[in-house]
């Protein structure tokens, strides 16, 4: 248990510090590219926004930072994340709302296959080394090495335009009214299909490296050849020896990983027109909206805390010595 | 295709030097080892680690290897058994197996995989050098001393299991209740003997320890060779057992194989090969270290370092630290052969044993 | 553009001096040894195929703006043609050479490639060997910020830094992208540190009286030579997908050309669905070559530091025809696995040995030469 509370004390700081870097960028920087925004929509805004605004910002320079900092620290707790100016009078919070939904679903799901999938092949492929599955390597590097959003693009050229399969755009057909029922969650899985597959070609290819290396590293453990020595069932051997401890770096590694497969996803969104949270940023930043863009810094670092959290619960459950008490 | 080997030992081209020991001795063989030759790479410049290689245990008895590290003890052990990790390569040879019912020998190299599978442990069990790292360490003890019985006797339950592995836990002095634990619980003495239950849990015929002792301290050490010797007085297997340390292998070892370079250069009863040493490396060794019994003698050593397996000399490899080298010890290999005084049961290669040769003072005892 | 001068000399530490040092081990190896190993990750084919391509692309990226064969923003009549001789790549929608723009693009990749590379790895060094050396609570402190930055998603980070920096050039984007990317570099060697210190030449040092900082440069850095390597390509890779990303997005000046360019104006202008293959898909590739080139060093790294993941002295298609199988527990055997040895000296002892053992090189093995390739009737 101590473990878990090591962990949880990190993930409290890193969260702390995720919210004071977004404290302290716009102070840092020269330039009052808020105000100037504020001022056009002068008299639009109620003074209760405005002054949000200016807290979130430092854009009233007549407090201390410490002051400014205490304040900005009490509107974030509440919840209050500014105004958007891309879809003012909007609250951030309110788009993040409409739109986080449809990010963890499409990028947790796919990361999720993109895991289990690359820990298997990973597995087998480290298990038969120097055999002719050796020849996929080439091809993982290759993947690997690809912008995600590129990938994209080409699916979208080969599986949506030249080959009309699956739609290019959006997360459901436009007009199907949101529901349960079958006609809408079949159009959802129709388009999620091209930006999951995206993800899971793009993000697989690093588990599976990672996971043969583990294997090979782990194969030369004593204990895999004691358990071959005792005779036991090749797959005992691989799965219950090898795999079972090769997998315990994996499960530290996917939650050092995901802040980069989330960040590749979210530009994968854009190709895709999902209507998601990458989406909502990258257009953010075309309209230079500055209280959506840290809005959602903030939320994704919570969503990837919250994930490494699981995963280490994960980790306390298939690794006993961090169960050690005292 | 059959792994089974159809050679009997009296069609074998090679009057092999063990079996005319065995009948010498009476016991029968259990493990052959015949001109085993292992090396390390697959490329080109793979080095030679064991180059021919004769050894045969016979039943029951305990036999010691001893030697510098790097000299291919492990390698000898675990090349036989095909335990050996990558990049170690079978080049050569024949081990023979002698099944308990008296069948035709069974040669380990060339079985199949699953029949290899098959015989292992429940045959031949082998405790690991370094206790530490031979232990899963995600899985309790006691499912780990189960998970070997289950794979060889599928018929037998859960409960049959775990009663064995507790029967087992407390034949080498732990708690029953250790089989809830997890290596990580237990001290470095405590895994070692864990092994050693494991590894005699299907009671194997053949049991190799691998410096067994060489992590635990002297105390710890006495008592778990005291436990393996009253081990096998009662269960009746044949050891191989390997150190470095030659003045363990004394107290604990029937016979003992004395490796140089990859290559055993003296073969013999223990206490021949300590009190009557007839090979200039094995004086060697026996006077780097102190006596346990008897006159205290000289210390010396051996003078220069162990050789570089990729660049072995010409003829002898051990000519170049020996001290009685002669003109063709560069240019003929030595064999393992009789000794100069034709003694029965022990074998040396080293050309002053051949006729013509006046073999030193101290190698003549 | 950014001035930043490239000198194409800087490519070649790379594969000269600054990757090849060999890993102290235990036991300084005499004689030829240390020189065989130094030139084990140049053989390397990985390796080398990896930096084969990385210099033609450090080349491409000093020359590329003058022997482009266009202007990158010359705009001409031909209206996103498909390629032609005179447009190798086609043109955009404006009509501009698309060849062009990625050739004059090359030059800021490589840009943000090597300055990201340098700057992250150096803070990597400060802040990895730092905690690794000094342990305690300097460790702790430096550790958790090197996994906080580990766990903060590094794009959105990234993006909104670098929206509020005005007027925004290549040389910005890569300072920020060193500042959000050192961590993973600082961790490994942590690490590695910390296992180096407890090692018996740096004890030896210490106990000699040694100054640290005489420590730290004399007897640790080289000794991590592989690992800071390692970290600087990987970085360099980070460095890469990110600035093509951010490009993409639009958040570098448009009239930068980089990669990423090229694929924000095709985003931009539907070159999907108007079936312009040849505007975005060279650009991907590009990036994708250039990847796995890093990634391809990396491997060749990674297998000289770590003997595990190397395949001892024969390629896997060799092996593979040899029919030897390297496995865990079941040892490989040569194929026709004879069953004597053959001795290359001469073997002897015939004097003593009774007449039916005349040695073993004698009738059991008929017209063998070698153990590793007999091919006799075994079976």
């Amino acid at each position: 248990m101590k473990f878990l509370f090591r962990r949880l004390f990190f993930y409290a700081l890193t969260a702390w510090a995720a919210v004071t870097i977004n404290f302290f960028v716009p102070r840092v920087m020269k330039g009052d590219p808020v105000q100037s925004l504020i001022n056009r929509y002068q008299g639009q805004i109620d003074q209760d926004a405005v002054h949000s605004l200016y807290v979130l910002f430092g854009l009233d320079k007549k407090q201390s930072l410490w002051q400014q900092y205490v304040e900005y620290w009490g509107q974030i707790l509440h919840g209050n994340l500014g105004i958007s100016f891309t879809f003012f009078p909007t609250p951030v919070s309110d788009v993040i709302r409409t739109s986080l939904p449809w990010t963890v679903g499409l990028v947790g799901m796919a990361t999720v296959i993109a895991v289990v999938l690359g820990t298997l092949f990973g597995t087998y492929l480290g298990w038969r080394r120097g055999t002719w599955a050796d020849s996929f390597l080439p091809v993982m590097t290759f993947f690997s090495s690809v912008p995600y959003f590129w990938l994209g693009l080409l699916f979208i050229a080969v599986l949506a335009v030249a080959f009309p399969v699956f739609p290019a755009s959006n997360a459901y057909t436009p007009g199907l009214e949101a529901s349960f029922s079958w006609p809408f969650i079949q159009s959802v899985v129709q388009h999620a299909f091209l930006p999951a597959l995206t993800i899971v070609l793009s993000s697989v290819a690093g588990w599976i490296l990672g996971m043969r290396n583990m294997m090979v590293t782990v194969g030369s453990e004593d204990y895999v050849t004691v358990a071959q020595a005792k005779g036991l069932p090749e797959r005992r051997v691989m799965y219950g020896y090898a795999a079972r401890n090769a997998v315990l770096p994996q499960v530290s590694s996917f939650a050092l990983s995901l802040g980069f497969v989330v960040s590749g996803s979210l530009v994968m969104e854009l190709v895709f027109s999902y209507p998601g949270i990458g989406t909502q940023l990258l257009a953010a930043i075309g309209a230079k909206d500055y209280p959506l863009m840290q809005g959602i810094f903030l939320v994704i670092t919570l969503a990837v805390l919250l994930a490494n959290i699981l995963a280490d619960v994960v980790y306390v459950f298939l690794d006993p010595r961090t169960r050690q008490e005292g | 295709m059959s792994p089974a080997v159809d050679t009997t030992p009296a069609s074998s081209p090679r009057p092999a030097t063990a079996r005319t020991r065995a009948e010498g001795t009476g016991a029968r063989p259990i493990l052959e080892i015949k001109d085993l030759a292992v090396d390390y790479g697959y490329g080109e410049n793979r080095v030679k680690a064991l180059r021919g290689v004769n050894l045969t245990l016979h039943e029951g008895e305990v036999l010691g290897l001893a030697g510098e590290s790097g000299c291919g003890k492990s390698t000898l052990v675990y090349g036989a058994t095909r335990l050996l990790p990558p990049p170690g390569l079978i080049s050569a040879g024949e081990v023979l197996y002698h099944p308990a019912d008296g069948s035709a020998p069974i040669d380990l190299l060339r079985q199949s995989d699953a029949d290899l599978r098959a015989g292992r442990w429940q045959d031949i069990a082998v405790v690991f050098q370094g206790a530490m790292n031979s232990l899963n360490p995600v899985h309790r003890i006691g499912r780990q001393l189960e998970d070997a019985i289950k794979a060889h006797r599928p018929k037998s339950t859960g409960k049959e299991r775990e009663a064995r592995s507790r029967e087992l836990l407390e034949m080498v002095g732990i708690s029953a209740e250790r089989v809830r634990s997890y290596p990580h619980q237990l001290s470095g003495g405590m895994r070692q003997r864990v092994m050693i239950a494991m590894a005699l849990a299907l009671e194997p015929r053949v049991l190799i320890m691998d410096e067994p002792t060489t992590a635990l301290d002297v105390v710890m050490q006495r008592q778990i060779l005291e436990q393996v010797q009253d081990l096998r007085d009662r269960l009746g297997f044949a050891v191989i057992f390997i150190t470095h340390d030659v003045s363990l292998l004394v107290e604990v070892a029937d016979r003992i194989a004395i490796m140089y370079a990859g290559e055993i250069v003296e073969e013999a009863s223990a206490s021949d090969v300590y009190r009557r040493p007839r090979h200039p490396y094995s004086y060697g060794l026996l006077h780097s270290f102190p006596p346990l019994h008897g006159p205290r003698r000289e210390l010396q050593g051996i003078p220069g370092s162990p050789p570089d397996l990729q660049n072995l000399p010409s003829g002898c490899p051990f000519r170049v630290r020996c001290k009685h080298v002669m003109p063709e010890c560069a240019d003929v290999h030595p064999e393992l052969g009789r000794t100069a005084f034709d003694e029965p049961r022990r074998e040396v290669a080293c050309l002053l044993h051949d006729a013509g040769h006046q073999v030193p003072e101290e190698l003549s005892v | 553009m950014s001035n930043l001068p490239i000198d194409p000399a800087a490519a070649a530490p790379l594969g000269d001096e600054q990757l090849p040092v060999p890993e102290v081990t235990e036991g300084s190896p005499s004689g030829k040894a240390p020189h065989r190993k130094k030139f084990v990750f140049v053989r390397n084919a990985k390796s080398i195929t990896g930096l084969t391509i990385l210099v033609v692309f450090l080349v491409l990226a000093v020359i590329g703006p003058w022997i482009a064969p266009h202007d990158p923003n010359e705009t001409t009549l031909d209206l996103l043609a498909g390629p032609s001789g005179a447009h190798w790549l086609g043109t955009d929608h404006l009509g501009r050479d698309v060849f062009s723009q990625l050739l004059v693009g090359t030059r800021a990749v490589m840009i943000v490639g090597l300055v990201t590379g340098i700057g992250a790895t150096l803070l990597a060094v400060l802040v990895g060997v730092t905690a690794g050396f000094l342990g305690g609570v300097t460790d702790e402190i430096l550790s958790a910020l090197a996994n906080i930055f580990l766990v903060l998603p590094a794009l959105p980070l990234i993006i909104i830094i670098a929206t509020q920096i005005e007027g925004i050039n290549s040389l910005d984007i890569a300072i920020v992208l060193a500042l959000t990317g050192w961590a993973w570099g600082a961790r490994v060697l942590r690490a590695q540190t910390l296992s180096l210190r407890g090692r018996d030449f740096i004890e030896a040092a210490r106990a000699t009286g040694e100054s640290t900082g005489r420590i730290v440069w004399f007897e640790t850095l080289p000794n991590l030579t592989a690992i800071i390597a390692s970290s600087f390509v990987s970085t360099v890779t980070f460095a890469v997908l990110s600035q093509t990303t951010l490009a993409f997005i639009g958040v570098t000046p448009l009239d930068d050309w980089s990669w990423g360019t090229v694929l924000y104006w095709a985003q931009s202008n539907q070159a999907l669905s108007r079936g312009a293959w040849w505007w975005f898909v060279p650009a991907g590739l590009l990036v994708a070559i250039l990847g796995m080139a890093l990634t391809l060093v990396n491997f060749g790294i990674d297998e000289f530091v770590n003997p595990r993941l190397r395949l001892a002295g024969m390629s896997a298609r060799q092996m593979r025809r040899s029919g030897i199988r390297p496995r865990i527990g079941f040892t490989a055997r040569v194929r026709d696995l004879p069953r004597t040895y053959d001795h290359p000296t001469p073997v002897a002892r015939a004097a003593t040995t009774s007449g039916s053992t005349t040695g073993s090189g004698g009738p059991s093995t008929p017209g063998t030469s070698g153990a590793a390739t007999v091919k006799e009737t075994v079976r």
